[in-house]
């Protein structure tokens, strides 16, 4: 019984092999793209782990000397027991550009700090080979920096898949001899001292201690960019179920008849259920498999850009591509069959539900009432409602996150009911039989097409919103960085001593010198920074200020009053006119500046202000603004003259121009999934069309005897598809505009803690709404020229039995 | 011949079967004139509909010629056909007669509007001596067969077509209904002076008409 009903459910998909592929092929493409953005997503956190975790970063503080630490103070801190690691940090010309050398004791370092060789054991942990340590040595370099030195008068090069490009680690012997230098450069302390080991103060007096620089800020600047991604990839995968509900829907609807018939002849209910389930178990992890193959492919396309991004901004090298993990093709595999259990959910409990006497004519597929769309009104109504008083009335990500989708859910529901209203008053306006029947046929058509819609609506609305999250998201950071890099050279020098001798040679050949002081503090019981600001125009003309009192600057200038971080304000709910403590002094609040990618709270005082409150401060990093054009020779002379390692001297100018130009590729992977994602919609609405182009003969044939062409009908049919598409873009621009405002004021403030000011950018709506016609238009073709080729005889078959 | 409103000549139309070409007509010679009715008999198969679907300028014939106030419709294009279909023939047909997403009065008035000869009176008596009067507002769906032909009947007529084909018009009717269906069509088609050719299995039906071709293989028999 069982195999026998099992083969007439099949059976239907033999007589229907195109529903059966827009089945596959919408649950393929709806969980490629959601397992594609987990595969880039997982593979950039991972990456993000590496820069993270690189060599220094674990380290408890470095030990730095003015001229580098002496050998000799390396050797005498590892003989009192300290467990310390030397990093000899240099450039090395090449004929093929620089080359950052860096030379680290392979013995001392911590396991798993080299990244390991394509070749052999060194590194990772493993035995270090004796060709690395012993002259000549070893060169461990990326593939690509491999390549690109290839017939340099270097050292034999090894390929490490881990290291960042352009750079080269080497035994730090090495190394000194490459660099022409005796000492070690800094000193990592891994940590902490065995008991009874002298202080490090008194084996070696002359070393500043201080912490390892945190690399997190634009890591956290990417957590939002990444939670654009994984919003991204939850949308299209939600579209892409609009095309499996519609598929589904319509299979289950065809089969009614049979599914009585079975019923009648003995299967239980429980059965028929059981089989239907496991059909659509089976369907589902075949689309499954084959979507997160897709997914992998997507996402090895996409990487590179992802990869470009990680690269300029941390260093880290993911061009190895992805690593697929097993639970990443487990979790893809579960959320299509997932997706299909919830867009096949209405229809299996209608069949579950089916009276077996009830008349066995298949109703209208998909045929709304007015009902059933008041119904859906009211759905939409009662989402927003949801939305509204989860924004209302918690805070939180989890609420941000309930008015995103209330919002969305309640626009794809609203949208038939509006399509309704607006083609009910179109047609008022119809002249002529032609025109009157095009809006009434137009309205007839709507249910069949709204799910299709619905699936467009959610795409042009994320495109838009996204969209315009992420163009307001560039400027923005365009912004923070004019903010952050003001100043064309910033120098961090060993030492307040060398700090001033550095400040007293730059001085002549620059405008001005801004020197960057700060400390840890308690601010509001929550570890953060106060930062002493000089009184300079390059302040007080580009800082961007969230809220600002009367006077703002000189205020701050005069050490009368504090800006604060946008974190801070919003933490603690202090904006202008509030007052912060600050070791006794009830500082008033003149101001509030945006600080994206910070995650602690931070205070700006005057620089007098500073240095009258914390002169144990350290004075060793300052910024130079001077002409642009002199600013490569500046930082050259100081290098040379003082010997400092090149990250000491940063350029921040083509820091500024790579970061942006970073970013831009970063879009790229945003421009790619709008697309794809509009791909899909444009997808659900020619499998929608091409779906009821088979129930659209008996209504159109009238017509066509009645005197209509068949092409004419067909151009009809791309109008009628257009039309929709422009309605349904109208109505997703609002959509849009409200979740990039919610992404944007809503779940950015909740993830992170600072807000990004929205911008419109109606020319990118205007090459989405060209995008969303070429779309709909070019689904509506085929069902179109198969109309306008079909034999008169096949629509005679409409009226007549017969020949 | 030269008076007739149609003047079929020759006429030969084959379909594409599995082993090459089925021939359905295969030289049919008649004329019908304006005002006169004619039934098509015969059995499944012997090309009853294709005769009427070719004369209606649904369907292009393979070879002879099809006359209509003296055009040739053979030689005529897909526009030229639709344009006949919508100025001067109009055909009834057994089912699917409507359009469905328009409401009785609509459908009416549809082809009569589409052929520019709508007259809004003549609709309206029509709608009352059809009994449709309770039922303009109303969709296909919403009506039962006979009221569907009975729609499908005004509309043909509102039209005032030269030539009305009517393809087993009353097929799907039961006999009460079918006889009254009838009844109208054929006392509407007099008053507006037009021509009748009726496709029936129906000898009843048949027997109600001036004239009466049966078809048997393709031919007349």
């Amino acid at each position: 019984m069982t195999r026998a009903a099992l083969r007439a459910l099949l059976s239907h998909w033999m007589r229907a092999p195109f529903q059966l592929v827009t089945l596959m092929a919408g649950l393929a493409i709806a969980t490629a793209l959601w397992s594609g953005v987990q595969a880039i997503n997982a593979e950039a956190r991972k990456s993000y782990d590496r820069a993270a975790t690189g060599i220094g970063a674990s380290a408890d503080s470095v030990l730095t000397a003015e001229g580098g630490v002496p050998h000799a103070v390396w050797i005498a801190l590892r003989r009192a027991g300290w467990p310390v690691t030397p990093i000899l940090e240099g450039q090395v010309d090449t004929a093929a550009g620089p080359l950052r050398l860096v030379g680290v004791d392979p013995f001392t370092l911590p396991a798993g700090e080299l990244p390991a060789m394509a070749e052999d054991g060194t590194g990772d942990g493993a035995a270090p080979a004796l060709a690395f340590i012993t002259p000549p040595g070893q060169l461990l370099v990326a593939p690509a920096t491999a390549a690109t030195l290839a017939g340099a008068d270097l050292p034999p090069m090894v390929e490490a898949p881990g290291m960042p490009p352009g750079t080269a680690y080497a035994d730090i012997g090495i190394a000194q001899s490459l660099l022409g230098r005796d000492d070690v450069g800094r000193l990592l302390v891994l940590g902490p001292p065995p008991l009874g080991a002298a202080p490090i103060a008194d084996i070696a007096p002359g070393l500043s201690q201080a912490r390892p620089e945190a690399q997190a800020d634009l890591g956290r600047l990417t957590d939002s960019f990444h939670l654009n991604l994984t919003a991204f990839g939850l949308l299209s995968f939600a579209v892409g179920l609009f095309i499996v509900r519609g598929a589904i829907g319509l299979a289950f609807e065809q089969r009614r008849q049979m599914f009585r018939t079975l019923r009648a002849l003995g299967l239980s209910r429980a059965r028929l259920l059981a089989l239907l389930t496991a059909e659509l178990m089976i369907l589902s992890l075949a689309a499954g498999t084959l979507g997160v193959a897709l997914g992998w492919l997507m996402a090895s396309l996409l990487i590179p850009d992802v990869a470009a991004t990680l690269r300029g901004l941390y260093g880290a090298d993911v061009a190895g591509g992805l690593t697929l993990a097993p639970s990443w093709w487990l979790s893809g595999l579960a959320i299509a069959v997932l997706g299909t259990g919830v867009a096949a959910a209405a229809s299996l409990w209608r069949t579950a539900t089916m009276p077996l006497l009830a008349p066995a004519q298949p109703r209208a597929w998909a045929r709304a009432s007015e009902g059933a769309l008041r119904l859906q009104g009211a759905a939409a109504l009662a989402c927003l409602a949801v939305a509204g008083i989860a924004w209302g009335a918690f805070d939180g990500l989890v609420a941000g996150f309930v008015l995103l989708g209330g919002l969305l859910i309640a626009a794809a529901l609203a949208l038939p009911v509006l399509l309704h209203v607006v083609l009910a008053g179109l047609a008022r306006t119809a002249i002529g039989p032609r025109s009157e029947w095009f809006w009434a046929d137009t309205r007839q058509q709507l249910p069949g097409l709204s799910l299709a819609l619905m699936a467009l609506l959610l795409a042009l609305a994320t495109n838009i919103g996204v969209g315009t999250m992420v163009s307001s998201f560039r400027l923005t950071f365009t912004g923070w960085l004019d903010q952050r890099l003001a100043a064309e050279l910033y120098v961090r020098a060993d030492s307040d001593a060398q700090a001033a001798r550095i400040r007293s040679f730059v001085a002549p050949r620059t405008d001005a010198i801004l020197p960057i002081r700060s400390v840890e503090a308690d601010l509001a019981g929550i570890g953060g920074e106060i930062v002493g600001v000089a009184d300079h125009p390059t302040y007080f003309d580009r800082w961007p200020l969230v809220a600002a009192g009367p006077d703002v600057w000189r205020r701050v200038g005069a050490g009368a009053a504090v800006l604060v971080n946008e974190q801070f304000a919003r933490r603690t709910g202090t904006w202008p006119g509030g007052t912060v403590d600050l070791a006794g002094w009830q500082a008033p609040v003149a101001g509030v500046y945006s600080d994206y990618g910070n995650p602690r709270p931070q205070v700006m005082i005057g620089l007098d202000r500073f240095a009258a409150m914390f002169p144990e401060a350290p004075d060793s990093q300052f910024g130079l603004r001077l002409d642009p054009g002199g600013v490569a020779a500046l930082r050259r002379a100081i290098l040379d003259r003082f010997d400092l390692p090149a990250d000491r001297v940063t350029d921040q100018a083509s820091v500024k121009q790579l970061s942006l130009s970073v970013f831009d590729r970063t879009f790229t992977v945003t421009s790619a999934l709008n697309v794809l994602t509009l791909a899909v919609s444009g997808l659900a609405i020619l499998t929608s069309l091409l779906t009821i182009a088979t129930m659209r003969r008996p209504q159109l044939a009238p017509v066509w005897a009645l005197g209509l062409t068949r092409r004419r009908l067909a151009r009809l049919e791309v109008l009628r598809a257009l039309l929709l598409a422009l309605l349904t873009f109208v109505a997703a621009i609002p959509v849009g505009l409200a979740l990039a405002w919610i992404l944007l004021a809503v779940i950015n403030v909740e993830a992170f803690g600072w807000r990004l000011p929205m911008h419109l950018f109606p020319t990118d709506w205007l090459r989405l709404l060209a995008l969303s016609a070429l779309a709909a238009a070019l689904a509506a073709a085929i069902p179109a020229r198969r109309l306008a080729r079909t034999p008169p005889a096949d629509l005679l078959k409409v009226f007549a039995h017969e020949r | 011949m030269s008076s007739a409103l149609l003047s079929v000549t020759n006429l030969s139309k084959s379909y594409d079967g599995a082993g090459g070409p089925v021939p359905v007509l295969r030289g049919i010679d008649f004329d019908l004139a304006a005002g006169r009715t004619l039934a098509l008999t015969g059995e499944s198969g012997s090309g009853k509909s294709t005769l009427l679907h070719v004369v209606g300028g649904l369907d292009t014939p393979d070879a002879g010629s099809v006359l209509i106030d003296g055009t040739d419709i053979a030689a005529l294009d897909d526009s030229g056909r639709a344009r006949l279909r919508r100025e001067t023939v109009a055909v009834v047909f057994q089912q699917f007669n409507l359009i469905p997403s328009l409401d009785v009065a609509r459908n009416i008035a549809f082809q009569a509007r589409l052929a520019g000869r709508h007259d809004p009176d003549w609709a309206a008596r029509l709608a009352t001596r059809l009994g449709l009067d309770d039922h303009l507002a109303k969709y296909p769906e919403q009506l039962s067969g006979g009221q569907q032909q009975r729609v499908a009947i005004g509309r043909t007529l509102a039209a005032r077509p030269r030539l009305v084909l009517a393809d087993e018009p009353t097929g799907n009717l039961d006999e009460e209904t079918g006889v009254a269906v009838l009844d109208l069509m054929l006392d509407l088609v007099a008053e507006t002076g037009a021509a009748l050719m009726c496709v029936t299995h129906s000898p009843a039906l048949a027997a109600r008409m001036e004239r009466r071709l049966h078809l048997k293989g393709g031919r007349i028999a």
